[in-house]
């Protein structure tokens, strides 16, 4: 069993604030899995200790069997993590054409298939001359995973692609993130709580308990 | 016919200068938001190479390039040394930047035989002109233009643009953005020592030439405000029009006075200079 990314015992956070507090997860090659949890728990600081943007402060990151905890961001996006940020993030005074040519750069060779990323967000073809900061949030996000898939990433880090997004869009964007069978982590308080099968998510009640909605 | 050739002239040469003069400052501050004052040193030290290479036997555009170069190889050393670490504290790297003009005074420290100016003059309705000169306006459109192709249409530009807008996701994009600023700063200080170098035939080097060139670059700067075509350049041409206006009306001390005073109207009006104004109407 090969895992794309093992997260063992990860503790991480903002200047002395602890925030994870021992996290632990595997990714698989080829697998979707989603961590779900109320706000503020944590799920945004993991995804930007996991590019880099935030350092290790204990526990390990491996990604494709290397460990890469002082491994720094662009190092690691050109290993092959590709980051979505929540907020997306797109370059707001570049266009949307060259906020993919940006993308590019963590290539790690041969050349880019546009006519996928058209294929799966034809707006983006549509608008590429606009500056994207014009651009509606579902297109920013559509743009912020276009981006994404021209660096040829191994691992897509999503943070939040559904939020602030209209439902047809996130249907859209969901469709093509969707590839295989979803597995899903918990977490609470800086720590995952449960591991879930795709079956448990479609059961409300437990979805529920653990959100504490 | 004559009098509206002599003020185009005079208004040609006040816009060449600024450009030229004000471009490395521009790039530094709009892209790096690092205010350098050590920019007229950069300038002082492509004049001083120049005039060297030159007196050498280089022909002189080849000494003007190695001016720029060498002003460029000592802007990245000076970055990657002192003000990389003071990015996150913009005062301290107005001390820093202004430090390392004092010890490039004290290590030079003495006056230059200039080269003279080349390509002598030519004459309209009875007034000579210094053919150089209309070089100079030449070459400033071309680094316009030649400045606006590298940030537009080349990828480098591309990424160093994505990198001013939002370094940390550059940073997750796989940019090296240590080695963007790296060399940005280097091209700012290259412009500048591409300006020393083209002015450095037409006056006499004295180690605080740079002081010369430092009101007009950073009059034109304030004004323009960070973006680089949507603010330097034109404000390049206003205070070209205003200074040449104003010199021809009540002479050279006028003019600089012109340029203060916009400089001051400017800045109660629009802090963020005319790029930030612009772009803050589109928002």
């Amino acid at each position: 069993m090969s895992d794309m990314l093992k997260v063992t015992d990860l503790r991480a956070g903002y200047g002395g604030e602890p925030v994870l507090q021992g996290v632990s997860l595997r990714v698989g090659k080829g697998e979707i899995v989603a961590v779900i949890g109320r706000n503020g728990v944590g799920k945004s600081t993991l995804m930007r200790t996991l590019i880099g943007l935030l350092p290790v402060g204990a526990g390990q990151i491996e990604f494709a069997g290397r460990e890469v905890n002082k491994v720094t961001a662009q190092a690691r996006a050109r290993m092959g993590i590709g980051y979505i940020p929540q907020g997306r993030d797109v370059f707001p005074r570049l266009t949307v054409r060259e906020n993919l040519l940006v993308g590019e750069t963590a290539r790690r060779g041969g050349t880019p298939d546009y006519d996928k990323v058209y294929e799966f967000f034809p707006i983006l073809k549509e608008r590429a001359r606009q500056a994207a900061g014009t651009l509606s949030g579902g297109q920013q996000q559509q743009l912020a995973i276009g981006r994404a898939m021209v660096g040829g990433p191994d691992l897509m880090l999503l943070d939040e692609p559904s939020e602030g997004i209209q439902p047809s869009i996130v249907k859209d964007i969901a469709r093509n993130i969707k590839r295989l069978n979803a597995e899903g982590f918990v977490i609470d308080k800086g720590r995952i709580i449960a591991e879930v099968g795709p079956e448990d998510i479609k059961d409300r009640e437990k979805v529920k308990k653990w959100l504490a909605l | 016919m004559s009098t509206l050739f002599s003020f185009l002239f005079q208004f040609g040469d006040a816009f060449a200068f600024l450009v030229i003069a004000s471009m490395g400052l521009a790039i530094i501050f709009g892209m790096m938001g690092v205010i350098n004052l050590a920019h007229g040193e950069f300038i002082m030290c492509g004049a001083y190479t120049t005039v060297s290479l030159a007196q050498l036997g280089l022909p002189l555009p080849l000494a003007i390039l190695g001016g720029s170069i060498t002003a460029g190889l000592i802007g990245m050393v000076l970055e990657r040394t002192i003000i990389r670490h003071l990015y996150h504290r913009p005062l301290d790297s107005i001390v820093a930047t202004w430090g390392a003009t004092q010890g490039v005074l004290i290590v030079l420290g003495s006056t230059m035989q200039g080269v003279g100016t080349p390509l002598g003059s030519f004459t309209v309705g009875g007034f000579s002109y210094s053919t150089y000169r209309v070089v100079l306006m030449g070459i400033a459109v071309l680094l316009l233009v030649s400045l606006y192709l590298f940030f537009y249409h080349t990828r480098a530009g591309v990424i160093a643009r994505a990198t001013i807008q939002l370094p940390r996701m550059a940073r997750a994009t796989g940019v090296d953005t240590g080695k963007v600023y790296t060399l940005t700063f280097g091209l700012g200080a290259a412009l500048a020592g591409l300006a020393g170098g083209l002015y450095a035939p037409t006056m006499t080097l004295v180690p605080t030439m740079g002081a010369t060139f430092m009101v007009e670059s950073f009059v034109t700067v304030v004004i323009g405000g960070g973006d680089i075509f949507l603010g330097a350049a034109p404000a390049a041409a206003i205070l070209a029009v205003i200074r040449s206006g104003m010199t021809a009306w009540q002479g050279q001390l006028f003019g600089q006075i012109g340029l203060l005073i916009t400089v001051i109207i400017v800045i109660r009006l629009l802090p963020g200079g005319l790029s930030g104004w612009i772009l803050g109407g589109r928002k």
